[in-house]
């Protein structure tokens, strides 16, 4: 695929991901690159096994805690605001406002700017800071909630509609699938906020996770060690208590172990009702990461760029939107990034 | 409207009945007025908004989007209400007060087309989403959300610690927003009773007859009669004339006004509607072409008679007659029986039988009738009670027929079942002119399990070869053993048969499309 005017000599799209000529670096490549700009620590953008990795010092972190140490044979870490030249390019980092660690790449290039904004959201998330408006021509967007039934409602009513289903069922323990990274970690603070101060028992594939969130002094409260019960017997100490874990576990026996769970997905797309039927979701929190229609539109509009692309997602009815607006846009059609049916 | 639609969010999502049946007794205990009735009634579905359609909400969507927005929103969320209650545009000025469901249904009752569709549009404006969503669910009366009335009235039971059975008695006397009703359990006023009108009474009704219970239960305890393949109806005559009920509890009278002539007694009876008259039967076919009609023109009367064979009486005069022991029903049930006209009315005669292998053998020698499906057994000092009660009354039906037939078509479910292809058209080999070919012969979308319905689905999205709107054509390999009552000629099917409630008995991924029934193996079957 060719792109439009100035930047067709110095990037281009390839299969790995979008490539940048002059630094001879990848933004989130789907597979092993010398060189890559890393946005965020979510599998589908942060793969191992990359040449040198530049990324927020946070984002680095969470793929050693991943993919183990040698993830890379050198990192090369970009905090906020800081920056570094090579080749005439020019390379910086803004918070996208997603999960820990996540970025906004900018790239300056004779003149030019052009800002990759991997994943990002623009609602109030304790756990991390806002997203950060960058002008630029050439704004990089995601469209994973890129259609306009995607208004994500506030978290704070999802949780009190949690809290309401165990007041109803003040016997029944109740199982909160959400990502490991990310996700997790904010509903914990939602729950926190919402006066929850039990313990909250974690399964065993988010303690990684929260336990540098926690050495990042942010403070998601007491956590313990989930065990759901054994050979069929529910464990009954859980009872009345909100027990949490990947959303891979929705679905499995582990869940379904627990003293009879009120079964709870934090993610966008607990927005359409079929999807949380089919999950088997008895208690929908439409909680997400991601930036929802209103809030994708109004990011470009304040980013005002020359140029939309648009990376991975709904990106068809972005692109009609944008187009209709008068804006230039285009959709890069990649692949490799559908993780995101769990956010 | 707050409440309401966090309630049927709820129901939605609750996979059991009693967590279904906790949210709806939290609900009507805080519900209020004739919110807390027109509730009610929305997800019983008798709630009537003559004025909202589908075709209305299909215009509301178009002025909420544009064309291309919409239809990938509606691919993609796949239900109509719940799309255009995410596409509807946030108003710049929300309004503070909240719509109760009360004000909502008694302006739409009032409303014409015109100002139906004004108000839905205001309503839209200035609803949060789930308040939307419920509002476009109920005003079309497709809310789908898994509650039962027979549910719903043991919500209300529960939520205002009445028994059940009186529940039910009162049921058909009430309609939306149910103020009689609500009035008696509160203890504003005394209970709503039948007296002078023809309404519905609940009936009894039976189990399915186990191997246990042949082991447990002497069989001379019991009143023995064939079980007729009919349409069970109940019959009620008072001053406010002759009624006929469906079995659950609709008025069926329109279809067959020869049945609700001047009887000169009133009383209830309950019987089986069979087409064909006392002396000589019609086939189930031949009720069918009577059945769901909104009414009967002389000559279909005459062409195709139909009779009621009356089994109980649960009233005569202004006697009650409920808690009298069957053994003491059945002889006034025949004395009124002997006085009604008799073209249209007889009585089910008792069945002999000195054993339970007496009774087996009668039981499979009734597969000759296609009229009888098996036997019922009454316990004769049983009294006349709503519902299935333990010991009472057994249906012991013949084996249903099988057949192995192939997979043609499928095509998606509706509500919780609208992401998956659960309805199947199924065929057997025939013989014509250009060959040996597939014809279907049933459609069947029952008898399989959840996770036997996703890998069906799964089948058929890795097997499609065309596609016509809703429906998949597949390609011809899967059989599936299919179990049905019965089979009969039939003009209006391709294949000439139809069969009676087809089922899924098995999957059988194991067999091979070829070694699928033939058809003239199934016209051997025709009764
Ligand atoms: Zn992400
Ligand atoms: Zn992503």
């Amino acid at each position: 695929m060719s792109l439009l005017g100035d930047t067709k000599n110095w990037v281009e799209v390839r299969a790995e991901g979008v490539f940048i000529k002059p630094l001879k670096a990848y933004i989130d490549p789907v597979r092993p690159v010398e060189r890559a700009l890393i946005t965020h620590g979510h599998a589908d953008h942060a793969r191992a096994g990359h040449g040198t990795v530049i990324a927020t010092p946070q984002t680095l972190d969470i793929m050693a805690l991943r993919y183990g140490a040698a993830f890379t044979n050198n990192s090369l870490p970009l905090p906020y605001g800081e920056r570094f030249t090579d080749n005439q390019v020019t390379v910086s980092t803004a918070s996208a406002g997603h999960v820990l660690g996540s970025a906004q790449i900018i790239i300056e290039y004779k003149g030019t700017r052009l800002v990759a904004a991997g994943d990002y959201k623009r609602s109030y998330d304790p756990t991390l800071t806002p997203f950060e408006v960058v002008p630029c021509d050439i704004f990089i967007t995601e469209a994973t909630f890129g259609l306009p039934v995607f208004h994500h409602p506030d978290p704070v009513d999802e949780i009190a509609k949690l809290m309401r289903m165990r007041a109803l069922f003040p016997e029944r323990s109740c199982f909160i699938g959400a990502y490991a990274l990310g996700k997790a970690q904010r509903v914990m603070m939602l729950l926190r906020q919402a006066g929850y101060q039990d313990p909250i028992y974690i399964h065993g594939a988010l303690q990684k996770l929260c336990d540098y969130y926690q050495s990042q002094d942010i403070e998601l409260g007491e956590l313990l060690p989930a065990t759901a019960g054994q050979r069929g017997v529910s464990n009954p100490e859980l009872r009345g208590k909100i027990i949490m874990g990947p959303p891979s576990a929705l679905g499995g026996t582990w869940a379904h172990r627990l003293p009879d769970p009120i079964i709870s997905f934090a993610s966008g797309w607990m927005q359409v009702k079929a999807r949380a039927k089919q999950r088997g979701v008895e208690c929908p929190l439409i909680i997400s990461d991601h930036a929802d229609w209103p809030d994708l539109l109004q990011t470009i509009e304040d980013v005002n760029p020359r140029e939309t692309w648009i990376t991975h997602g709904n990106e068809e009815a972005l692109l009609h939107e944008l187009t209709k607006r008068g804006r230039v846009a285009r959709a890069l059609s990649l692949l490799g990034y559908e993780s995101e049916s769990e956010e | 409207m707050k409440q309401f639609s966090q309630l049927l969010e709820n129901l939605l999502f609750s996979p059991r009945r009693n967590d279904k049946l906790a949210h709806l007794v939290s609900w009507l205990k805080t519900a209020s007025g004739d919110s807390r009735g027109f509730g009610v009634a929305a997800i019983t579905g008798d709630l009537n908004l003559p004025h909202v359609k589908g075709k209305m909400i299909r215009d509301l969507a178009s002025s909420a989007t544009d064309e291309v927005l919409f239809a990938l929103s509606y691919d993609f969320v796949g239900d109509l209400a719940e799309t255009v209650s995410l596409l509807w545009p946030k108003s710049e000025v929300p309004l503070n007060s909240e719509f109760s469901i009360e004000d909502i249904v008694s302006q739409l009752q009032k409303a014409s087309r015109k100002e139906a569709e004004h108000y839905m549009r205001h309503w839209l404006d200035h609803m949060p989403q789930t308040q939307k969503w419920a509002l476009l669910k109920m005003a079309t009366g497709g809310l789908r959300v898994g509650v039962s009335a027979r549910l719903m009235r043991l919500a209300i039971a529960e939520a205002f610690d009445a028994a059940i059975e009186e529940i039910e008695e009162v049921w058909p006397l009430i309609l939306p927003p149910y103020h009689d009703l609500f009035d008696w359990l509160e203890g504003h006023s005394e209970r709503p009773n039948a007296e002078g009108r023809s309404v519905f009474r609940p009936l009894m009704l039976a189990h399915p007859l186990e191997e246990v219970d042949r082991q447990k239960y002497e069989l001379s305890h019991f009143h023995i009669e064939w079980k007729w393949d009919g349409a069970r109806v109940q019959l009620a005559a008072s001053e406010e004339g002759v009624k006929l009920f469906s079995r659950s509890g609709d008025d069926i009278s329109a279809a067959f006004p020869e049945l609700v002539q001047p009887l000169g007694w009133q009383g209830v009876l309950d019987g089986e509607l069979l087409a064909g008259t006392p002396e000589c039967l019609g086939s189930f076919n031949d009720l069918q072409q009577r059945l769901n009609r909104k009414g009967a023109s002389k000559s279909q009367i005459a062409k195709q008679p139909v009779f009621m064979r009356c089994y109980d009486i649960l009233q005569t005069g202004q006697t009650d007659v409920r808690d009298l022991p069957l053994k003491e029903r059945k002889p006034i049930l025949q004395d009124v029986v002997a006085d009604l006209p008799q073209t249209y009315f007889d009585l089910s005669e008792g069945v002999e039988a000195k054993g339970w292998d007496d009774l087996t053998l009668l039981r499979d020698q009734c597969r000759d009738n296609p009229l009888i499906e098996g036997v019922m057994l009454k316990d004769k000092n049983g009294p006349y009670q709503l519902g299935r009660i333990k010991g009472q009354w057994f249906k012991w039906k013949r084996d249903p027929f099988e057949a192995d037939l192939v997979v043609l078509y499928a095509q998606r479910g509706h509500g919780k079942r609208s992401s998956l292809y659960s309805d199947f058209t199924l065929a057997a080999w025939a013989d014509t002119d250009t060959g040996r070919v597939l014809v279907p012969v049933a459609k069947a979308y029952s008898g399989f399990t959840d996770v036997e319905l996703r890998k069906l689905d799964k089948f058929v999205r890795d097997h499609t070869t065309q596609k016509f709107g809703p429906v998949r054509e597949v390609e011809p390999k899967l059989v599936v053993q299919i179990a049905f009552d019965s089979i009969h000629r039939s003009p209006r099917h391709k294949s000439g048969v139809a069969m009676r409630f087809p089922r899924f008995h098995a999957i059988r991924w194991d067999k091979d499309c070829e070694d699928a029934a033939h058809l003239s193996e199934l016209e051997h079957l025709v009764t």
